[in-house]
């Protein structure tokens, strides 16, 4: 599979290769995730969108080695993220952080703030003292936007959005270089999600992070991302710059979920069109064979059904996954 | 009772809805009034706690008996008011004159009867069909809402479908009596995109088909913008702005909207400019504040505002908005730049 | 709540500096969930008498026979079957032994049994169950084989072979217990374990760092502490049970030894010309049974999650 190369003007920070994470369950082997590459230049954001069962959540969780993968690598500045042990890998804990979705159930609700917000600093011993790590904690709280005051409550007496940059601020202790966000403001009121996202575009300026953000929400990605993949079934279907992609998706795939996000403008509502996709996810169980999505596609052909289409890059920087229907 | 203003199928006049719960009452709807005309799609758009789903189940009197208390208000219905009817009066109503569809289509359904049963219990109940005519009449509806091979599927249990084709069963269970009214609470918001899509054509297909009067209860603007025909804005158990779509969007006349407007990012959005969102949270509902309940986030807050209520600015037959800023003694305000035309 | 005002002043429109800090100020003291749960439990009178109950039997059972002047194991033909007065409070049993005291002492033996029975449910129920949810998959399957099989065996069976075994007696319900009554709570442990370890709570804690022994510690175990309680409140009252219920047909303490079973299968014996040889052991019985139920039902109610704001 060949690798994305990064954009010019930065080293990268990640590479995916051939990632693969199949889960058993019975006899059945869910193909969650089934062959993504991809790399990450420092300070930029990378979007991954996609519906639910494409696999972006499980692309996550193995970058941050919540499960090992089933097939390829994770390469970390060059080092491969699953296989350092001892203080490697702790080292490496420590740099890869991330920020969960659900504002209830990301946080312990028999702990208090300040002990949710150190367990990184426990953990890693990065306080000399008990005053220290309370500096800490108060440090953080206020960078995400809270206050000191905030520390000895319980996560039940706090907003979703409050609770949302806590889970920040308990990333953000052990001084990451990279977080994974996974679908960080999708459980919140919009007035609010507005609010996490400020905060994290400021962090990101302040502290030179990089961040794979991975959403359903395909507004809200093109406004936060760099670059964008589309996923689908496991497999990415294209991966360009954000405007790019916005503005000339080529994959079917990628246009008919632009084309149903409705848009808060009732005049470009009106006038669009929508292309409405027939039927309904296959099974990651049993993907369709050669181009997953030719099941719904509206330009399927005979041949999407006996090729594997290629990974190409068709323009400088705008990947897509080649189908014969329309490459 | 007022007699009804031509075309209204619906009138809500002064709900007031609260909870007794055990840290005291809670008051989620504190005086509401809308109007719902024949034929048309009236959008409620409010964030969490702002009280559009209590209301929408009060109109169904489904709140729970125990610790509800309907302290006020009115909901005439064909001449009757819906709030006073009896649980027998009202199961009458239900499922035949006015339906409901759910957010989650998962919990809709019974899971241990068939898809076909569920459809024919209602036109059994409303409409005294049974046997053959009640199942043709299932096998209609589940074509009606775009399923195929009903003949088929009308057997088939809900785990057999997907979450979008649970939707539109639950859809078509509710169309069963041909209602007049259907009330969307976020009918489309638990399925993927691509879905809702399908979902929310299906709905706007069959409200022109069958002249249905439809209530949508969302959060979503893009929702909001693709099928609604007029729209009310809530926030803390107050209406505080109406008008039909493109006053509301274009022409917003009321800081809470302007705010929920400028803080939802557009695809047509400048990547370089922040969000401008709404800072702090909505207000906390067993002690709700007095004045406007927008106040504390709102950056034109002025002095009054924290002490009464503002009365509605009426702009146009169908425009209006509850807010200090329109009264002759304030300063003149114009909405920020993002908000009035979003390209 | 709406007021016609007519005079508006100009200085009404003035702006007004709103700090978003208030509106996110949290008033009031910390509520964490032990304080929350006692609130609640506050609120239960069924359960508050039944806790009173509890602590007043345990009080009585100990401090009971130090007030009287008799003995449990003394003997007396000359007052056998001595109906209650002022000098036996309880009356006498057939030899002559004063009721007051055996019905304490017999009563410690109960609550023994039934402590004993929550000490293993802890220390092996929760071990047990939590090591086998923690670390699933294979493990987790031979671990719960293991349960089944020790299930599958009847209580009186066991009861019965340790009796044989061993000779009967408070060391021989021990082993039974032990043997058996800790199953139940490590099912509840596992099936905690096995939800938990899933939520991103457990997930976040995993990928700043934590290893398994911290996620139990800190994190999991924690937040089972509420089934766990509760399950342990109704292990007592069914262990007390199950020993009335072995002692009863014989196969339990062995006089001059006694429980409440004891004193009740005794009992049951004289019911038509002495009952009260039986009222007072029921007595004690029954309220120690309502007792602890109502107690573990209300904080079982107390503890939900579910029904917190």
């Amino acid at each position: 599979m060949t690798e994305q190369s990064p954009n010019g003007n930065g080293r990268t920070i990640l590479e995916v290769k051939d990632l693969k994470k199949h889960f058993k369950v019975g006899r059945a082997s869910i193909k969650a995730v089934d062959g993504i590459s991809l790399s990450i230049t420092k300070g930029e954001t990378l979007g991954l969108v996609g519906e639910s069962g494409c696999g972006k959540t499980t692309v996550g969780r193995v970058l941050v080695r919540l499960y090992e993968p089933s097939d390829g690598e994770v390469l970390f500045a060059g080092e491969d993220v699953h296989r350092t042990k001892g203080e490697d890998a702790r080292s490496l804990t420590r740099k890869m952080q991330m920020i969960f979705q659900d504002p209830q159930a990301s946080l312990n609700p028999r702990m208090i703030v300040s002990d949710i917000v150190a367990e990184g600093i426990d953990i890693h011993d990065l306080a000399a003292s008990k005053e220290e790590r309370l500096d800490r904690v108060h440090e953080l709280l206020e960078t995400v936007g809270l206050s000191k005051e905030h520390a000895n409550r319980y996560p039940h007496e706090f907003s979703g959005g409050q609770r949302q940059r806590i889970g920040v601020a308990r990333a953000l202790a052990v001084e990451p270089e990279f977080i994974v966000a996974d679908e960080p403001v999708s459980a919140l009121d919009v007035s609010i999600q507005a609010q996490v996202i400020n905060l994290m575009r400021q962090l990101q300026r302040d502290r030179d992070l990089t961040y794979l953000f991975i959403s359903h929400d395909l507004s809200v990605v093109k406004y936060i991302s760099d670059r964008v993949g589309v996923m689908y079934l496991g497999q990415l279907v294209e991966l360009a710059d954000s405007e790019e992609l916005y503005a000339n998706p080529l994959h079917p795939y990628t246009r008919a979920l632009l084309s149903a996000v409705p848009v808060p403008d009732p005049d470009y509502e009106s006038e669009r069109e929508r292309i409405v996709l027939a039927g309904d996810l296959p099974s990651p169980v049993n993907p369709p064979s050669g181009c997953r999505f030719r099941t719904r596609c509206p330009q399927v052909v005979e041949a999407a059904a006996h090729v594997d289409p290629p990974w190409r890059e068709v323009k400088p920087g705008h990947w897509i996954e080649a189908c014969p229907c329309f490459a | 009772m007022a007699a009804m203003h031509e075309g209204n199928i619906l009138q809500v006049k002064d709900l007031r809805i609260s909870f007794s719960t055990y840290a005291g009452e809670v008051e989620a709807v504190r005086g509401i009034s809308f109007d719902l005309r024949r034929g048309e799609t009236l959008a409620i758009v409010g964030e969490s706690g702002s009280g559009k789903t209590v209301t929408a189940k009060s109109l169904m009197r489904l709140l729970p008996k125990a610790n509800t208390l309907i302290k006020g208000g009115e909901a005439i219905f064909e001449g009757e008011n819906l709030l006073k009817l009896s649980e027998q009066q009202m199961q009458k109503i239900r499922g035949s004159k006015i339906a409901m569809v759910f957010q989650d289509p998962m919990t809709s359904l019974d899971p241990t009867m068939r898809v076909g049963k569920q459809i024919v219990e209602s036109l059994r109940k409303h409409l005294g069909l049974s046997g053959q005519r009640a199942k043709e009449r299932a096998v209609e509806l589940l074509t009606l809402v775009g399923i195929p091979n009903p003949e088929d599927r009308v057997r088939q249990y809900p785990h057999q479908f997907s979450g979008g084709m649970r939707q539109r069963v639950v859809i078509a269970i509710a169309l069963a009596c041909d209602p007049q009214i259907l009330i969307a609470d976020e009918p489309s918001t638990a399925l993927d995109v691509t879905i809702q899509a399908q979902i929310l054509e299906l709905l706007r297909e069959l409200q022109e088909r069958l002249g249905m009067s439809v209530i949508l209860i969302t959060h979503d603007l893009g929702v909001v913008a693709h099928t609604a025909h007029r729209v009310a804005v809530m926030y803390a158990g107050k209406i505080v702005e109406t008008g039909t779509l493109r006053e509301i969007f274009y022409n917003p006349q009321m800081p809470y909207t302007w705010g929920l407007l400028s803080s939802i990012s557009l695809p047509t959005a400048d990547r370089s400019q922040d969000l401008i969102p709404i800072p702090g949270s909505p207000p906390d509902m067993s002690d709700p504040p007095k004045g406007c309940p927008f106040t504390a986030r709102c950056p034109y807050a002025m002095r009054i505002c924290a002490e009464d209520m503002p009365e509605y600015t009426t702009f146009s037959a169908e425009h209006k908005a509850a807010c200090w800023l329109h009264h002759p003694m304030a300063p003149n305000i114009d909405p920020p730049a993002r908000v009035g035309s979003a390209r | 709540m709406e007021t016609r005002r007519d005079e508006l002043t100009a200085d009404q429109f003035e702006r007004l500096e709103v700090g978003t800090q208030d509106s996110e100020r949290i008033v009031g003291p910390p509520v964490g969930f032990w304080r929350d749960s006692w609130n609640r439990l506050k609120k239960n009178r069924g359960a508050l008498v039944g806790l009173a109950v509890i602590v007043v039997v345990i009080i009585v059972a100990y401090l009971g026979p130090l007030v009287s002047p008799y003995t449990p194991y003394g003997q007396d033909l000359s007052r056998r079957f001595a109906d209650p007065s002022s000098r036996f409070w309880f009356g006498t049993d057939e030899f002559g032994r004063d009721m007051w005291n055996r019905v304490w002492i017999g009563t410690r033996v109960s609550l023994y049994i039934g402590f004993l029975a929550a000490f293993l449910d802890l220390a092996v129920g929760v071990t047990y169950g939590a090591i086998s949810g923690l670390l699933g998959g294979r493990v987790d399957d031979v671990m719960q084989r293991g349960i089944e099989i020790l299930n599958g065996v009847p209580y009186l069976v066991v009861a019965i072979l340790a009796m044989l075994v061993l000779s009967p007696g408070i060391i021989t319900i021990t082993i039974a217990i032990g043997l058996t009554s800790w199953t139940y709570m490590a099912r509840i442990v596992r099936g905690r374990m096995l939800q938990l370890k899933e939520q991103e709570f457990a997930l976040a804690s995993l990928s700043l760092g934590a290893n398994r022994t911290r996620l139990l510690v800190k994190h999991l175990l924690p937040n089972s502490l509420g089934p766990m309680i509760v399950n342990l409140m109704f292990t007592i009252p069914l262990a007390i049970f199950s020993e009335a219920f072995l002692s009863f047909i014989g196969l339990g303490i062995q006089p001059p030894d006694t429980s409440l079973g004891a004193l009740l299968s005794e009992g049951y014996k004289e019911l038509r010309f002495h009952p009260y040889l039986l009222w007072f052991p029921t007595a004690v019985f029954s309220l120690l049974m309502i007792s602890f139920n109502l107690f573990a039902d209300g904080l079982r109610d107390a503890l939900d999650p579910k029904m917190r704001k």
